[in-house]
């Protein structure tokens, strides 16, 4: 009887994993030629992959989770183009590695992380949120990551550091929209400290127990659910820490529409349109939106004293 | 062949629902997306848009091309832009809103693209009331200032998409672009423009056929 022993593989037989995903690309090359366009999905060089060892959480909410099909062909990410398909038309082929994402600013330990030692920072959790998108559509959406306050831990923030900025990669060869002025890109974002510390804030890396597709924000993005969905800034490859108030992107684009907070608010209406109900994508009567996104609980406190009419 | 592939409107008006019946295909293939309310919009909202610059687009055409025959089909036309926003209005009253009177009747205060949208559809229902030949001659003149509407209803319109976009105003603009060129061949230098681009034109020997037919009836 014949027993193959696991030397029987040679070294040079085994693929390696450069040439196993340029295989792949390859392959999902031809698989679009052929399939892609009637799908309309284009190639994802790591989405579509299983995330080992997801840990349950108490943040998942009961309620109807949007299909991956809406929620990986519908959404906003302008560096791929301002329609809601153009993220998913457009990402493909965007790498997203090798990526490290830089710490710095006020902290005591800056430093830059790759992103393949990023997703063994802290164990990956499935957390389901609710979505709700400054346009007035909103979605239920199971991600997979670890919360911001892990990063910001080991980074060791000094007594200046108020708050926490996130900036998003800026590569327009491989992001189209930013071929375009409709941003002054990069994209940028931040979040208050205590906001950034906040046990709901997520560093997501996945989506439905798998790699995040491109268009989603790939490799790793920002998830704060009770904010409007432009808080949570996608592909990011920097996270400083500052003692002034960061002037995010679209603060810069339009600052009478969107402020720095821009917590989901029903009685804070958009000066164009208001804010008081949503379309949940799938469904078909509009539904009221919920203050703080339905996280009152977890986040009102941090805004006791203020003004939200002011501080919009 | 029947006679009625031989008219032009047959084939006029079957162009004119190509929007629709596309509409109607996705609808049944799940080709409308994630948000299909809102891909209805949108779809019935940019049709009525540019069925008002085509429709606008006659008279600079009927003086560039000096065929006179064209005017005929400028009503279909109109009648067309009306029935595409009266979908457009009736997903927004029916799809978005469901019929909630008071969310409507604040949101159309409130929200000033859909003011500006609302006004430039109510000034329509005279235009789309009044384009019966019986109704042509009872108003005689009067016909003619009450169609000039359009070129407010047309504005409000171009206004209503820019208003509602969030921050990408490169198609909102590119109508903005083509209606501003329509009305200007309406001013009285647009109108020698054209006539001198014609006699250019013509003189330079194209559009033979339009010169001789302009020939015979003049």
């Amino acid at each position: 009887m014949l027993i193959q022993k696991p030397n029987d593989i040679s070294p040079s037989e085994i693929t390696s994993p450069e040439v196993y995903r340029e295989r792949r690309r390859f392959m999902q090359g031809m698989g679009v030629l052929a399939a892609g366009a009637a799908l309309g999905v284009a190639p994802n060089a790591h989405a579509g992959i299983k995330l080992a060892g997801i840990r349950d959480s108490v943040y998942k909410l009961n309620e109807e989770q949007t299909p991956y099909k809406s929620v990986t062909t519908y959404n906003n990410f302008y560096e791929f183009g301002t329609g809601k398909s153009d993220p998913a038309d457009n990402a493909g082929r965007f790498k997203t590695r090798p990526w490290t994402v830089t710490i710095e600013g006020e902290v005591g330990n800056p430093g830059e992380y790759d992103i393949d030692s990023l997703l063994k920072l802290a164990p990956l959790e499935e957390r389901v949120y609710r979505m709700r998108c400054v346009e007035g559509w909103s979605m239920v959406i199971p991600w997979v990551g670890f919360p911001l306050h892990e990063i910001i831990r080991r980074a060791a923030p000094t007594g200046n550091a108020k708050y926490v900025e996130f900036v998003t990669l800026h590569d327009s060869r491989q992001m189209p929209g930013q071929r375009s002025r409709v941003l002054d890109w990069p994209y940028v974002e931040g979040l208050r400290l205590d906001e950034a510390m906040n046990p709901l804030t997520l560093m997501v890396v996945g989506l439905y127990g798998e790699v995040l597709p491109n268009q989603n924000g790939a490799p790793i993005r920002l998830v704060v659910p009770w904010k409007y969905g432009f808080k949570s800034a996608k592909s990011i490859v920097k996270i400083r820490f500052v003692e002034k108030q960061p002037l995010t992107a679209w603060m810069k684009a339009t600052p009478n529409e969107y402020g720095f907070y821009s917590n989901v608010n029903p009685q804070v209406d958009h000066p164009r349109w208001s804010q008081s109900r949503e379309r949940r994508i799938g469904e078909f009567f509009k539904r009221d939106t919920l203050m703080f996104n339905g996280y009152g609980d977890q986040v009102a406190q941090m805004y006791r004293g203020m003004d939200l009419k002011k501080f919009f | 062949m029947p006679i009625f592939l031989r008219n032009p409107k047959f084939w006029i008006a079957v162009v004119c629902l190509l929007p629709l019946a596309r509409l109607i295909a996705f609808g049944f293939s799940g080709g409308l997306g994630a948000n299909p309310i809102e891909f209805i919009t949108r779809s019935t909202g940019t049709w009525t848009l540019v069925g008002l610059m085509v429709t606008l687009a006659i008279t600079p055409l009927r003086r560039l091309s000096g065929w006179a025959g064209l005017i005929r089909y400028r009503r279909m036309l109109g009648l067309f832009t009306f029935f595409y926003v009266c979908l457009h209005f009736v997903t927004y009253i029916w799809l978005d809103q469901f019929f909630d009177p008071a969310a409507i009747v604040k949101d159309i205060i409130k929200r000033p693209f859909i003011t500006v949208g609302f006004s430039a559809f109510v000034l329509l229902i005279p235009l789309a009331a009044t384009s019966t030949h019986a109704m042509i001659r009872r108003l005689g003149r009067r016909w003619q200032q009450l169609h000039r509407l359009v070129y407010a209803i047309a504005i409000l319109g171009v206004v209503h998409y820019l208003w509602l976009v969030k921050k990408d105003l490169t198609e909102p603009l590119i109508y903005g672009a083509v209606l501003t060129l329509l009305l200007l061949m309406r001013l009285p230098w647009g109108v020698v423009l054209l006539q001198t681009i014609r006699n250019r034109l013509v003189s330079a020997g194209a559009w033979q056929g339009s010169f001789q037919q302009n020939r015979k009836s003049g």
